[in-house]
């Protein structure tokens, strides 16, 4: 049977292109393979090879011939002893013209916007119609440091689960760089508690690969300055394999670590990465602010089957919180906390940043205006619910973040109330925020450099 | 370096095992399909039906089966994007990988994936990587829950010449050895990283030797030569499932078409391309020894006829069937809690 060679896309981009050179002539024997044309493209010369296997019957365009669109039949082959000369010549068909990328690009442009205001609504108005639930009474607490809130937290997940385990450099031996492992090498064995070498992107991949195949990974980055070594094994294997999957292969595994400024270590080791992962599909992330967020915001992160980054901060985790003493203490990822009520204004705010937040509602307390204080825990989901309807009852929003301006938490959360709730707003919604300069070692520059509760004070005065 | 050393002397010797007949057939029948199937890939992707990069396995086939032959189930895959030779041979069925590649909904990732990403738990295939080495490390990983699980289960992690210069790999490679982990690493070397050829990206002259400041042993083998290959793999294989850590094959290949579809390959000859697919062709060098072992004429036809159907199956339903359903733009981003 006779069987039409078409004229070939050769790139992704290819809708036509000139037909250099035929390399065989008619009643030439072509084998699956062979070379038969040269074809120039916008981009290349390129070699055509058959697919088929039979003798060149006829050629339908001459070598030379420019503008030669996609699927255009440009020669025929006969089986072998077959005659041809007898058989129609191959009239253009359109079906497979169809396919051809262009007109389909454009179609499917419109479908997009469709599917994406669907997606819109699907997610984010179900989200803001379920009223934020009240926080569940857990019962007595103790006094714990951040430190021991997350120690507590692996502990209790190393002995429910035991295909979690902890790795990272110093978290074994040493007891942690900053001593948030200590003991647990002791209780877990090194085959749980596993000091890494020097190597983050390595480590990461491995780690991501064991995921992959089932294991449950902490993977405790020093401060998450390193994990930039890392972000391409974080957000193209761990963030993206579920769904490239087709929901096949979900990578359960947590990356944590102290992020944002420490104190007096500059630039390299002083940026909060908040933006940059909560910015990506496919990952959730926490930024716990005391105690009890630390414990129960980990062991949901340990136990959530999705890559979870736990930003820690260094400064807090030798505070001392109030923290559940319940055993089965956890918190929900994608909740938020109201730290504090008030009328006048709503005051956004995560990690340490609740801190400063929290002393500028006393101060501002003492000026008469009552500030109700969000303090987010998770940053990707986000409550919108609960920063929704503090807004509507204060008409005022200003948002605490120590990382950079642009593109920022304060200006995602201020985006996300101008969308849901523009027509409660009384005044436009302010950003407190670190400058947007590589952070200082001097102690004077760094403290200009940092938002303090006088900043936040200040804002919120700007507003109400 | 002295076990280094040593095990290159039993991989040379390995060169001339003897031949299974049954294997050898069931390894070209594979090896053909392959070609097939990539045949036809390139076809539809003239036809404008495959878009985007469309990375094709001619020419390296007898790596991917050599291997393969060497394994034994649950066993781990993982390679980079040059991979429909892998899933094949890993036993994904050809129609799911090629609807894959047209983007349908009968595709192993429901067409959210593409040429370059599927992946098959159930035949312990762990992808389809686009980013050049970052298999390698979670093909590391891999190995990991095999070392964490206390099985003697074995990853299978490949990785071209190209990316063996990427950090992450010797990384790898020191994570692997110190930890001893069972990770057989395969640079399959087909000369060229895109248009780059290997003497002009590596300082190094001998690349199965790259793993030795870690003690890793490695072997150069000719990867156009599929029982070479399956002997390297058995002593690899068993090498990591006797805890003894990780071992590197330098697969020698060569890839007859361009880096991907739009490629043109002027960075080598024609004659260069025309030696390799006359002289050293993976395929008729495994039809000659069958030939020489008495199978019939008969018996390829059969064969041809058999992966032809498959292939044209495969074909089919790659166009018949439907694209995802755009409520598959939204699912698989996040597992429920």
């Amino acid at each position: 049977m006779a069987t039409q060679i078409l004229m070939p896309a050769l790139s992704p981009t290819m809708t036509e292109g000139k037909l250099a050179r035929w390399l065989k002539n008619v009643g030439d024997d072509v084998r699956a393979g062979d070379v038969i044309a040269e074809i120039e493209t916008d981009k290349a010369t390129m070699e055509v090879e058959a697919v088929d296997e039979g003798k060149l019957a006829k050629i339908l365009v001459e070598e030379g011939t420019e503008g030669v669109a996609v699927n255009t039949p440009i020669a025929v082959l006969g089986a072998d002893g077959e005659d041809v000369s007898t058989a129609p010549a191959p009239q253009r068909t359109d079906a497979p013209r169809a396919a051809a990328p262009m007109p389909k690009v454009a179609a499917e442009g419109a479908d997009v916007k469709a599917i994406a205001e669907m997606g819109a609504k699907g997610q984010r108005k179900e989200a803001l119609e379920a009223a934020p639930a009240p926080e569940k009474d857990w019962g007595p607490t103790k006094p714990i440091t951040v430190r021991e809130a997350l120690r507590d937290a692996m502990a209790l997940e190393l002995r429910r689960d035991d295909t979690v385990f902890l790795m990272g450099e110093e978290v074994a031996q040493y007891q942690g760089a900053y001593k948030i492992s200590q003991g647990l090498l002791d209780e877990f064995g090194p085959k749980r508690i596993i000091d890494t070498p020097i190597t983050e992107h390595g480590f990461t991949g491995m780690a991501v690969g064991a995921a992959l195949n089932g294991l449950k990974p902490i993977v405790e980055f020093m401060t998450f300055n390193f994990a930039m070594q890392a972000m391409d094994q974080i957000i193209n294997s761990a963030a993206k394999t579920l769904y490239m999957s087709g929901g096949q292969m979900g990578c359960p595994i947590v990356f944590r670590g102290p992020n944002g400024a420490a104190a007096r270590v500059a630039a390299q080791h002083s940026q909060c990465y908040a933006s940059w992962y909560a910015h990506v599909p496919g990952l959730k992330v926490v930024a716990p602010y005391s105690s009890a967020d630390a414990k129960g915001l980990l062991r949901a992160a340990i136990r959530d089957p999705n890559p979870v980054i736990v930003l820690e901060n260094e400064i807090l985790y030798g505070h001392s919180f109030d923290c559940p003493v319940d055993e089965d203490f956890i918190l929900p990822i994608g909740k938020a906390k109201v730290e504090r009520t008030g009328q006048h204004v709503t005051i956004v705010a995560f990690s340490i940043m609740v801190g400063v937040a929290l002393k500028a509602a006393e101060e501002l307390a003492q000026q008469g205006i009552e500030a109700e204080v969000i303090n987010l825990r998770s940053l990707r989901p986000l409550d919108t619910a609960t920063i929704v309807e503090s807004v509507k009852k204060t008409n005022r929003l200003v948002t605490v973040e120590e990382g950079w301006p642009y593109a920022g938490i304060g200006s995602e959360v201020a985006m996300q109330v101008i969308e849901h709730a523009f027509d409660w707003l009384d005044a436009p919604p302010v950003r407190v925020h670190g400058e947007d300069v590589p952070l200082p070692y001097a102690a004077n520059l760094e403290k200009l450099a940092l938002p303090q509760p006088d900043w936040v004070v200040r804002a919120v005065r700007k507003i109400v | 370096m002295a076990q280094a050393a040593e095990t290159r002397k039993r991989g040379n010797k390995a060169k001339e095992p003897p031949v299974d007949r049954d294997q050898l057939l069931q390894a070209y029948r594979m090896m053909l399909l392959i070609r097939r199937f990539e045949e036809k890939a390139g076809q539809l992707y003239g036809m404008g039906l495959i878009g985007g990069f469309c990375h094709l396995y001619i020419g390296q086939e007898a790596v991917v089966v050599g291997m393969q032959l060497a394994l034994s189930e649950g066993d781990q895959v993982i390679t980079s994007y040059r991979d429909h030779g892998h899933m094949l041979a890993t036993g994904m069925e050809a129609r799911g990988v090629m609807a894959e590649l047209t983007g349908r909904s009968g595709g192993y990732s429901h067409g959210k994936g593409g040429s370059m990403h599927m992946f098959s738990k159930e035949k312990a295939f762990f992808g389809g990587h686009g980013i050049v080495g970052a298999q390698v490390s979670l093909g590391t990983g891999l190995a990991f829950s095999n070392w964490y699980r206390g099985n003697d289960r074995v990853s299978l992690t490949y990785f071209g010449e190209g990316a063996s210069n990427q950090g992450q790999v010797f990384e790898s490679f020191n994570l692997a050895a110190l930890m001893k982990l069972p990770v057989i690493f395969i640079i399959e070397n087909n000369k060229y990283g895109m248009g780059t050829s290997v003497d002009r990206a590596s300082a190094s002259r001998d690349l199965s030797q790259n793993g030795a400041p870690w003690g890793i042993p490695g072997v150069q083998v000719d990867g156009m030569d599929v029982l070479a290959v399956k002997a390297a793999g058995d002593q690899a294989v068993a090498h990591c499932r006797a805890g003894k850590g990780p071992f590197l094959l330098e697969m020698k290949t060569y890839r007859y078409r361009g880096h991907s579809m739009s490629d043109p390959a002027r960075y080598r000859t024609r004659e260069e391309v025309q030696m390799m697919r006359t002289q050293h062709d993976c395929i008729e060098n495994a039809r000659h020894r069958l030939e020489g072992l008495g199978v019939e004429e008969a018996r390829f036809k059969q064969i041809d006829d058999e992966v032809k159907a498959i292939i044209q199956e495969a074909a089919d339903f790659a166009q018949s069937s439907p694209e995802p359903d755009e409520k598959e733009l939204w699912t698989d981003v996040l597992l429920e809690g």
